[in-house]
């Protein structure tokens, strides 16, 4: 199994770390992970990506021209990387914001309205987590537990209290996403 | 002892390999894309754990001359910038280069000429394998390819470099710098270090004449002679050749890739393969010495190699020499910061050589 993943959105909407998340659960589950981030200028207020590669093989490329997923958080990030996703994969966009949404025929299509769900949880940062527990609803390439681990691994020890949230978000994101037919 | 597996970025991975190489000192000045090395030491306090010392100098040439001081005292010293940072370094490198001193200097190349992008690239080939400061003169060049091979050479470059009193360069980029792979770390080295000091300048004791170390000798006779023992050390280091082969065995068709270029070409010879082109890759792990040897012999069975570097093409001059003209070798890659996909190679191979 090898699953290639871009991650898109605006800087600051927790991208890079959701990227770090995953390549963590899927290390914590003995695979082979690679995480290139888009790194420098796109860090500060423009779009921010990362490709992240999860595999029961060594990782050969880290950079990529199709995806077999693309998790798209912003128009920018929809209007790049829709035509890069193999044919058969996988979309999952917010639809906050969206104003041309994807419509490939050839692809599967979820939305999840994670900016709208975060705003009502405790804490709106939590808006990554629910993008990342929707994608693992579709693609459960990484178990719960794993995530769990991947999540303490990842957060400094300080930010730990936060985990129990964080798991909340991600099942709150398993419930909301739906695919757009 | 159990394995210690973390996931680092390539950056990390050469900082925490260097605490554990035993390394007494690291001097540098922040560059992107390579300032994780000197942050992640900050956050480390390597003068806790081992007692090695970490100093963001003034400016590179601080650095680069603090690493001539502490390696002519027989330290293990190592140091890391990228490429307007290495350009600084030049006269220092040279400088250590011929006093022959050991030491590990860290390129995590970016787009140029001059200041250019932060993004990855391989132009600096020319510079780390021909000389790139002044003088007749030869770094031990390794390019790593993973982020285990960045905390591997390491270890490894300080090994070469004090078995030969020689400078190692580890030639990576932004790309490999900045990705996070799963790495398994080396256990910690003491940093007493277990090389040669019968040279080095730490104060005279009676039994001994005094250790000199300079690059200067105004008698050209002596400076020609040092060359000559340079040029015999240069012949005596071509033993260290170190490649990898990748579906090379029944391969008509070579790709010829070094550092992050040869994992996306990892990725070609897949897709090359699937289309029915029997594709593979000589990857150089070390750039000098190179692997001209190797490239010369697979010339007599395939058809034609492809160079493939995120340079307008420097290696290629390399592997033209090593195949001496026996089959086409042409080199694909864009540059200016810019990162071929593993597609756009298959595109070059298929166009420039399977084609042709």
């Amino acid at each position: 199994m090898t699953e290639e993943i871009i991650v898109a959105g605006f800087g600051g909407q927790g991208v890079l770390s959701m990227g770090k998340i995953l390549a963590y659960s899927g290390m914590m589950q003995d695979m082979e992970v690679s995480w290139f981030p888009s790194y420098g200028p796109e860090m500060r207020g423009g779009t921010a990506n990362v490709t992240v590669i999860i595999s029961d093989d060594r990782v050969s490329s880290p950079v990529l021209n199709e995806y077999d997923t693309a998790i798209l958080l912003n128009q920018q990030s929809v209007d790049k990387f829709e035509s890069m996703v193999k044919p058969g994969g996988l979309l999952v966009y917010d639809g906050n914001g969206i104003t041309t949404h994807p419509s490939r025929k050839d692809i599967k299509i979820f939305r999840i309205d994670a900016a709208d769900e975060a705003a009502k949880m405790s804490t709106s940062r939590t808006f990554n987590m629910i993008v990342l527990g929707g994608y693992l609803k579709i693609k459960p390439i990484v178990k719960m537990e794993n995530v769990l681990a991947g999540l303490k691994k990842s957060l400094p020890p300080r930010y730990h209290h936060l985990i129990p949230v964080n798991e909340e978000a991600v099942k709150r994101g398993m419930e909301i996403i739906y695919e757009v037919a | 002892m159990k394995k210690d597996i973390l996931l680092l970025k390539g950056n990390e991975a050469i900082a925490e390999a260097a605490i554990r190489a035993g390394a007494d000192a690291y001097f540098g000045y922040p560059i992107t894309p390579q300032s994780e090395v000197l942050e992640y030491l900050m956050l480390e306090k390597p003068e806790e754990r081992t007692g090695m010392v970490v100093l963001q100098a003034e400016s590179e040439l601080a650095a680069i001359n603090m690493v001539f001081g502490a390696a002519s005292a027989g330290r293990k010293v190592i140091t890391s910038s990228s490429s307007p940072g290495v350009s600084l370094y030049q006269e220092g490198i040279s400088y250590i280069a011929g006093a022959e001193l050991p030491c590990v200097i860290v390129n995590i190349v970016r787009g140029g000429p001059g200041l250019g992008t932060i993004q990855p690239s391989q132009a600096d080939y020319f510079q780390s394998t021909k000389g790139g400061g002044h003088g007749d003169y030869h770094l031990l060049v390794l390019a790593p390819a993973s982020v285990q091979e960045m905390a591997d050479f390491v270890k490894l470059g300080f090994e070469l470099a004090f078995k030969y009193r020689n400078p190692v360069m580890i030639l990576s980029d932004g790309l490999i710098g900045q990705i996070m792979e799963k790495v398994e770390l080396f256990e910690q080295v003491d940093r007493a270090t277990e090389f040669d000091q019968s040279w080095v300048t730490t104060g005279k004791t009676p039994d001994r004449e005094r250790n000199i170390i300079t690059s200067l000798n105004l008698q050209s006779v002596m400076q020609e002679k040092h060359n000559f023992k340079l040029q015999a050390k240069y012949k005596k280091m071509q033993s260290e050749v170190r490649f990898e082969e990748i579906e090379c065995e029944d391969a008509e068709y070579l790709m010829v890739a070094y550092g992050s270029s040869a994992r996306v070409c990892q990725k070609t010879v897949q897709l090359a393969r699937d289309k029915g082109i029997k594709a593979g890759l000589l990857r150089p792990i070390t750039l000098y010495p190179y692997p001209s040897g190797k490239l010369n012999e697979m010339a007599d069975r395939v058809k034609g190699m492809l160079s493939v570097e995120m340079s307008a093409g420097q290696m290629v001059e390399d592997v033209r020499l090593a195949v001496n003209g026996k089959i086409p070798v042409e080199h694909y890659g864009r540059f200016g910061g810019m990162v071929h996909s593993p597609r756009e190679v298959l595109e070059a191979l298929e166009e420039k050589i399977v084609k042709k």
